[in-house]
């Protein structure tokens, strides 16, 4: 008797089919998957899709390991040992999955028997942990993790319970590195979606056709290379939230078939016959104007007020009165931890360069710049010598933007190097700018250009590509 | 002439290992872009490290690497090192290699070995 017959047997359902099998497990709250004695696939459940980004169909027959991909040992003496001694074992350890993320899980297996009293095979359930083991980002009410005593970060906080409660679609604005991916999470989180599938799309990141194919999947046949189905984002968040970041960037095409999701929570898949629905949250992300966007034709005004049921606006980090001093303190601390430091705080003039900087990138670019200085600082206190030199060098545009942020009498002591003369713009412009006079100088030697801007080769290849540059 | 090129392929038993992270052998061939040109040699590594294991395979100037589960930053930088990454590979490493030769392998490909009779792996 095969594994799913047992299961069959055992649940007085004889006329339980497999696909009913499948249904029974998309019922459970956490992903799932069945393993028979030879620990091969039986049946995963959508959640287990959704978190290795491999399908059942694809995933039947092939050793559970090669799936999951986790790091319970080469032998997988946890599955043995649950299958040898008949008690369920509860672990944690983590998985890689397609998408290359390694994800901390909770693993909890059971043997499962026949009526006879045999074992025929395993559950495993899989718990997404992330949350609870970083504690760097504690975000289950937003406030644990989202750090602010500014009277607009407060608004905020105040507004983020409120947005958890509800289940209508929400709107993030703000610039970037504001954190418009952490509280659409926080919100996810603390609603009662939280145990299904959070799933994030960037609708700037892929071209039109290979997006719809992303959102919304397709059958096989609809194209040239479709070999098999693809379930699609909007499917793999069933009951869950899908959070669309830069919505902003989003074809004008794909805005009328989001809008119809939004209206009817069903749509066709790319080549599909068959509507298929779906449950999910919508939460869009943008650091661009909208307004300006419908004004200028490239946003459907329709589809604005849609997303545009309940909104939070994220402040960006030179109007959060008192709250750089605060976050400075919190990554210094972070970093030292992490890089096994004991860096006691910054000099003064360190830290009034720090408090008077613009951070065009707001927190993402202040946590980088500390993360800098707490590498390359050897001593106990972080010196002006230890940041960024950019940070000195963005003083003549910025101040065009913030003066009364640099009338402060301070002066530093390190003045900026004559290649980096960026000629105003927004922040992307000058790092796109000193990327390219670094490149320049360096006659396109990578190594040497990465060195010059103070950051890891790593870096400098992930700028190039953001920039496009590769 | 073909250009050589060295092929590196993460393996545990007669598979493809499934995590790069944690390989402990790995077997590397050599092509004329066609055919091996040489027998393939298996190494063992004495301590799984993805860090090590792509210092290794820029030492070994490696120019394909197939494997399993590859983190984002491991597989960002053996991109950025120009080599041809096949991950997500899943199954018999002997047909992984034929693919390759044959130039017909893909990232994903759930090998028809992987559906195996035999004790897992």
């Amino acid at each position: 008797m095969n594994l799913e017959n047992g299961l069959v047997e055992s649940m007085k359902l004889s006329s339980l089919h497999q696909i009913a099998v499948s249904e029974l497990l998309n019922g459970f709250p956490h992903a799932i998957i069945i393993l028979d004695t030879g620990l091969r696939v039986v049946e995963m459940n959508c959640y287990l899709e959704a978190l290795t980004g491999y399908t059942s169909a694809q995933a039947r027959g092939v050793y559970g390991s090669f799936i999951l991909r986790c790091n319970l040992g080469p032998k997988n003496q946890h599955f043995h040992k649950a299958l040898e001694t008949g008690e369920p074992i509860s672990i944690e350890g983590n998985i890689i999955n397609r998408n290359h993320r390694k994800i901390p899980i909770q693993f909890t297996i059971s043997p499962l028997r026949s009526e006879s009293g045999n074992l025929v095979g395993l559950l495993v359930a899989l718990e997404d942990i992330s949350v609870l083991q970083n504690k760097s980002q504690r975000i289950y009410d937003g406030t644990d993790v989202i750090l602010g005593h500014s009277p607009k970060m407060q608004e905020v906080f105040g507004l983020m319970p409120v947005l958890a409660h509800t289940d209508a679609s929400v709107l993030l604005t703000g610039e970037t590195g504001t954190g418009k991916d952490i509280i659409a999470e926080a919100i996810h989180k603390a609603s009662k979606r939280a145990r299904h599938p959070f799933i994030k799309v960037n609708c700037g990141a892929l071209p039109e056709s290979l997006l719809e194919s992303e959102l919304f999947g397709y059958v096989r046949g609809a194209f040239t290379g479709a070999v098999k189905d693809k379930p699609g984002m909007f499917r793999l968040a069933h009951d869950g939230t899908i959070f669309l970041t830069e919505i902003g960037d989003l074809p004008m095409p794909l805005q009328v078939k989001i809008l119809s999701v939004l209206d009817d929570k069903e749509f066709y898949p790319v080549g599909g016959t068959q509507k298929i629905k779906v449950d999910v949250r919508v939460i869009a992300a943008t650091h661009r104007d909208l307004r300006e966007q419908i004004q200028n034709g490239k946003f459907r005004e329709d589809l604005f007020y849609r997303l545009n049921v309940l909104r939070i606006h994220l402040p960006p980090l030179r109007e959060r009165e008192g709250d750089i001093r605060l976050l400075l303190d919190h990554f210094l601390r972070e970093f030292n931890s992490k890089l096994n430091k004991s860096i006691k705080g910054f000099t003064t003039n360190a830290h009034n360069k720090l408090l008077s900087y613009p951070y065009p990138g707001n927190v993402r670019e202040l946590r980088n710049i500390i993360e800098y200085a707490a590498n390359i600082c050897q001593g106990k206190r972080v010196r002006s010598e230890h940041l960024p030199q950019y940070i000195f060098t963005h003083q003549v545009s910025s101040s065009m933007l913030q003066p009364k942020a640099y009338d402060n009498g301070q002066q530093e002591e390190i003045s900026p190097p004559e290649s980096f003369k960026p000629r105003g713009g927004n922040w992307n412009d000058i790092e796109k700018e000193m990327i390219l006079q670094a490149l320049t100088k360096t006659r396109g030697n990578r190594s040497q250009a990465a060195e010059i801007l103070g950051w890891g080769r790593t870096t400098l290849w992930r700028k190039l590509k953001m920039h496009g540059f590769t | 002439m073909e250009k050589l090129s060295k092929i590196l392929i993460t393996i545990q038993g007669n598979f493809v290992a499934p995590r790069f992270d944690m390989v402990s052998e790995v077997l590397i061939a050599s092509t004329d872009g066609q055919k091996l040109i040489d027998k393939p040699r298996t190494i063992l590594i004495s301590r799984p490290s993805a860090d090590e294991l792509c210092s290794f395979i820029t030492k070994e100037d490696i120019s394909i690497v197939v494997c399993g589960g590859i983190e984002e930053r491991h597989h960002k930088y053996l991109s950025w090192t120009k080599k041809k990454i096949f991950d997500s590979v899943i199954g018999p490493y002997e047909e992984a290699l034929q693919l390759v030769l044959e130039n017909r392998l893909v990232s994903g490909t759930i090998l028809p070995g992987a559906v195996g009779d035999g004790a897992c792996p």
